[in-house]
Formats: C-alpha cells, structure tokens, sequence
C-alpha cells in the first residue's frame, strides 16, 4: 500500500573543523513513505538539521557525506552530479528554513523568486510562469497575490514571508517537502496558520513531508511517525502514540518528564542533568549514556542497536535489550544479527556513571 | 513574609517611542495605558507575541526606559530618576541571549561581582569572594569556574551566570525577559526549575516574560495577556489557559502546540486571520478588532476597559 519514496541508508555525514572531524550525523536510516508526515526530533547539535541538509546535499563547504546510501525511487542521489541535484532540488525535494527573514534574497521581489524556481524546473514561459506564480500564492494563501508578486521580502511579516517560502517550495510540487524548525522563529498564532497550511496542502497535493524540530508540540500536531535523535544517532522510532504514551529510551522518557505539559502543571519539572553532548568528544557506547539515570556498564561501551519494541516502535536502547533478555524475549532474528548481545547478561550491573 | 503585599504596582504605564519612516516623525505606543501590580513573592507571566510590547514593560519598570507617562511603585514608593540607583538594588534583569547579555572580556568572577562593586557590599576581599562563590552555588556552579570566561560554557550554564549576577544584590524582584527560549529543550527545565526553587527559597517576586505559554503556566501564578501595547486579559494561571475570556486569549490558548498527540487530534484550534496590525498604524477602539470573530462597530470606536469578571478574572473586551 504505501510507496517508499525515500530510503536513507547508513548515513554517515561529517565536518572538518579546526578541532578535528566532527561526525554530525553517525548511521541514521530511515524509509519516507509517500504521503507521510514523519517528525526528526532532537536537540541541538542532535544532527536532526545535518540529515536533512544531507538528503538535499546543501551541507556547508567543510561537511560531506562520509558513507552510506540515499535512495530516491530506488536511485542513490548521493552518486548524482551536481547537474543531477539541481533536477532533484525544486523538483523531487524541497526544503524550507527556520528563519524566513533571511532565507529570502532582499534585492528581489517576491515574484521574481518564486518565478525563477518555476523557471528553472518547468518548461513554462512568459506569463505562464507569472500565472503559476500567482495561482502558488494563492495556495498558500496570500490576499491579493497580483500586488504581493511586485512587493519586496521587507514588505512582508514574518508568517508572510514563510508562506512565501512554502509557495516556493511547491512550485514544482514536489514529492517530499523539508522543512526545517518551520515555525520556529514565529509567533504562537502565526505558527497555528502555517502548521494548518502545511498540513492542509499536503492533504491536497499529497507530497511527503519531513519536519525537523526540537517543539515536541509541533510534532505531536502535526507528525505520523516520529523520530527522536540523539548525538547522530536515532534513539527511537514510532507512531507518534507509541512515542508519546511508550518511550521506551531513556532521553525520550527524559525529554517529555522534563517540558511542561498539561499534566505537570503543578508539578516539578524532571529535568536531565548535564549538558547536550559534544560533538568532538563523542563517547564510546550509547551518547545519551553519560545524562542517563539508568547508565550501565556496558552503555559506556557499546553502541546499543534499534530493536523492535512492537510493530509500530523501535528504540535503541540497552535497557529494553537487557529486559527483553531476562523476560527471555528477545526476538531470534535479533540475536543472529548481532550476536554480541548473547554476551549481554555477564556485562550488564548498575554503575559506571560517575 | 507577609503574603498578598503588593510589591510591584504598575499604573497606566505608558511607553511612546519616537520613530521615523524616513519622511514622518511618527509615534510608536509601544505599551499604552498597563496597569497591574505583583505581589511579594509571586510570580506574574507575561505572554503576548513578538511586538506587542511585553519587553517594553520589563525594561520600563527597571527604568531602562523613562516612561511617557504613569507611575512604577515598588514597595510603596514610587520608582523616579532619582531614586532608581538605589531602587536597582530591589530589583534586577535576566535576559535573553545568554550569549550576548554577558561580557566576553570579564571572568565569571568579575560578571557575579560588579553588582557587588557598584552597590559595595562587600567588606573586603575575602568577603566579596565568598559572596560570589555563595552565589555560584546557588545556581549550580562549580567554585572552579570562577576564573573561567562566558563562552567555556554552554548556554543553560551562561543562563546560571545570568541568574547568579542578578542574585547578587539580593533583590526582591527579578524580571525574567524569555530567559529558557534561547536554550534546549532538555536544560529549559534545569532552569525552570531552578527559578522555582529560588523563589521557594529567597522568596523572590519574577515578572516572567516568555512566549512559551506551558513554560509561563508552569512558573506563574497569574498569567497577563498583552496585544498590540494594551493588556486584554488578566487572571490565575490556571483560570486564563482553562477558561480564556478574551476572543485573543482564547485563540492564542488553542494554538499552543500541546505535546500530546490524543489532545492535539481532538482539539478545536481557532486559527486567526491575518497578521498582527503595525503598531504604527494601530487600529482604532480595540486593537485586536481587525482579528477577532466577535468584533462589532463599538470595537472600533473605544477600547473596552480591563474589568474584573468576577473572582479576579480580568478582560477587555466589549463583547466577551
């Protein structure tokens, strides 16, 4: 029934920095079925951005994909030429920014960008293209598109602006729509509009779209599936009830203890200690290991690998790894894969998190 | 402490700046005619968008602005020119930008010391350097990061720094302008926390600007509603996010992102038309009329007056 669009595979992106190579992102995969609405959520510095700069291939000068795979229809876009991306970009993926104040270029009207994308990726000429760029700004839902198209970006409110930024993004209607932290930079009324948008063109246009953000309110709004990332890593994965009502790693369980919701009104916030984690200091096991509560010897120093929770949940977590081995429930397709874990029960034991 | 004793009051503050479009000299109201008063202790929330004046206020009680008219009490007496050198010792500022509000070129030593210098309180060295490590405890620093400069640390430990400063007077009153915003998810409720537990502690008063409705409702006691420079709504925490009166409460409350898929799915969000106006060009009568569903031609020609809706629920609006 549902088509992947997108397959990201063992991803592996770094950056050269002064300080050494930093690895942004260390072996994300994930699937982007047609039509879904999937959430990356995570902190700064959880590579949440880096993986969707990767997928469109814009990463800043000193970062590049150091392995791994990016499968749109079945094609590796990571082999493509830079030709090739340009095709992709506008066309099969679009991506909008956090801030639309600066990710509009100021010395051109609105039309004149929105037309060149149109431009660029259509055979559309002459008053076609002003005709589409209008007809895109009315999807989007602008008052007197006619008098917009002529107007500067300064001329325009920041919800304004981020509308035009979608209108853009759509001219092309592409298959996977990115937005990165969309409503972060906006006010909570203005957010509640373009959230409503974005939701309401996808229904009408059917295009797959991945938001990136760190507001666990957005995505509980707005997300089918949801991923949690951590140090470059995904932690954990699900429908979104299974990761709001079922965490089952210990940063998600931390994360929605420690923001305030409804149900802890009056209550003290449980925060995570320590600070988000460095990047050049990555440590040997489980990044989340040196701010769990529920630290063990061996997530000090082994990486945990996802395992399936139940149908609609994976997490990446020793915990549920060494609960499954005492229930004497880990699943035997996981134990061939990965037979490091046989060893689990004499590693395992409280300490080693001081 | 004796309990309910207003600390702050604040009547018919008005905040006028004076801008230019190039060719006209116009008048920016920046807050226009707030009154509302904090009690010893308490905590009030301020929430409104970007623009509507919220800073204004914080800055305007704290003298950073001279006022345009109205008055600013603090404990009884009336907050002047004069009197505010002395009066900053009461009161004090955590900002935003943790990165910015902190100087580069100073320790954390001397950041958590100069209110110390400039209001001496100190007795000599020794003393001065046991107030600021007290200090840095408090907040929950390490002694050893006294002679460390601001940009060794991570944004939630900049924030301490912050607090710590602000701390060192002693005040009474803090004004908190979006202090979590610029931090992560995972150290906002270190913070939070952290300013609850100083209240229980110091039994400081905050007037809390942010524009996280669930953080504000998590740390406030009362929570005011500011659109355009006005005040359209006043009243407890729980009673403004549960029962909104005013039609810009009300829609404001039911766009807040709630993480919670099942209440998201289920709930109603009023999505609001438009744009917030220019507070340049401000409307006529209410401010929010251009906005609201409820608007009638009264609304254009006087702006309804905060009035007390009963057990201390306060809104402006002709028609709600």
């Amino acid at each position: 029934m549902s088509e992947v669009l997108l397959s990201v595979k063992d991803l592996h992106t770094s950056f050269h920095t002064d300080s050494g190579e930093v690895q942004a992102v260390n072996g994300i995969s994930f699937n982007v079925d047609r039509g879904e609405v999937l959430g990356i959520v995570g902190e700064s510095g959880s590579g949440k951005s880096v993986s969707a700069y990767s997928i469109m291939q814009i990463l800043a000068n000193n970062g590049y994909i150091k392995s791994g795979e990016i499968l749109f229809k079945g094609e590796d876009i990571t082999k493509w030429s830079e030709k090739q991306m340009s095709e992709f970009r506008g066309k099969c993926c679009s991506i909008i920014f956090q801030d639309p104040m600066t990710s509009l270029n100021p010395v051109f009207t609105i039309g004149n960008q929105i037309e060149e994308a149109i431009r660029l990726h259509t055979d559309k000429k002459g008053d076609e293209v002003k005709a589409r760029a209008k007809e895109l700004l009315e999807l989007v839902g602008i008052n007197d598109p006619s008098k917009r198209l002529k107007q500067y970006p300064f001329e325009h409110s920041g919800g304004m602006r981020q509308r035009v930024m979608i209108a853009m993004a759509l001219a092309c209607e592409p298959d996977i729509l990115i937005a990165d932290e969309p409503t972060t930079a906006l006010d909570v009324t203005i957010q509640a509009q373009i959230l409503e948008l974005m939701l309401d063109l996808q229904k009408k246009l059917g295009m797959a779209i991945i938001i990136v953000t760190h507001d666990l309110g957005v995505i509980a709004d707005m997300c089918d599936t949801i991923i949690v990332m951590y140090g470059g890593r995904i932690c954990e994965r699900g429908t979104a009830d299974e990761i709001f009502y079922n965490p089952k790693h210990e940063y998600t369980k931390g994360l929605l203890r420690s923001i305030p919701s409804i149900n802890n009104m009056k209550k003290k916030l449980i925060p995570i200690a320590g600070s988000p984690i460095n990047m050049l200091n990555m440590p040997n096991g489980c990044a989340f290991s040196a701010r769990c509560d529920e630290c063990m010897k061996i997530c000090l120093e082994e990486i945990p690998q996802e395992i399936r929770i139940n149908q609609d949940h994976l997490a990446a977590c020793w915990m549920n790894i060494k609960e499954m081995t005492e229930a004497g429930k880990l699943p035997e397709e996981f134990k061939g894969e990965l037979p490091q874990c046989l060893r689990l029960p004499e590693g395992m034991g409280k300490g080693g998190n001081d | 402490m004796e309990k309910n004793r207003p600390l702050v009051e604040v009547e018919h503050l008005k905040e006028y700046f004076k801008v230019t479009d190039g060719f006209h000299k116009l008048t920016l109201k920046a807050v226009d005619d707030v009154s509302f008063s904090i009690n010893a202790g308490e905590t009030l929330g301020l929430v409104g968008e970007s623009g509507c004046g919220k800073t204004t206020v914080g800055r305007t009680i704290l003298r950073l602005y001279t006022p345009t008219a109205g008055t600013v009490r603090f404990d009884g007496e009336e907050v002047t020119a004069k009197n505010i050198g002395h009066m900053r010792k009461k009161m004090q500022m955590v900002f935003q930008d943790p990165y910015s509000s902190l100087d580069p070129r100073m320790t954390v030593e001397d950041i958590i010391g100069e209110p110390l210098d400039v209001h001496k309180l100190y007795d000599n060295r020794k003393d001065r350097r046991e107030r600021i490590l007290h200090l840095m405890e408090l907040v929950g620093l390490n002694a050893e990061h006294a002679r460390r400069y601001a940009h060794e640390f991570s944004g939630g430990q900049r924030q301490r720094i912050g607090i710590a400063r602000a701390l060192a007077v002693n005040p009474e009153f803090i004004v908190c302008d979006e202090p979590v915003s610029a931090l992560d998810v995972s150290i906002q409720a270190q913070v939070i926390n952290m300013f609850e537990e100083l209240q229980d502690k110091l039994g400081v008063a905050y007037l809390f600007i942010a524009h996280d409705l669930l953080v504000v409702r998590h740390i406030s006691k009362k929570i005011a509603v500011m659109y355009l420079g006005k005040m359209v709504e006043v009243a407890d925490a729980d009673e403004v996010s549960d029962h909104p009166l005013h039609p810009y409460t009300e829609s404001l409350m039911s766009a807040v992102p709630i993480p919670d898929p099942k209440i998201a799915r289920e709930r109603h969000r009023i999505i609001l038309e438009g744009d917030v106006p220019s507070p340049l060009h401000m409307p006529s009568g209410c401010p929010f009329r251009t906005r609201c569903r409820y608007a009638t031609e009264k609304c254009a020609q006087e702006m309804p007056p905060l009035t007390d809706r009963g057990g201390e629920h306060f809104s402006a609006c002709w028609n709600k």
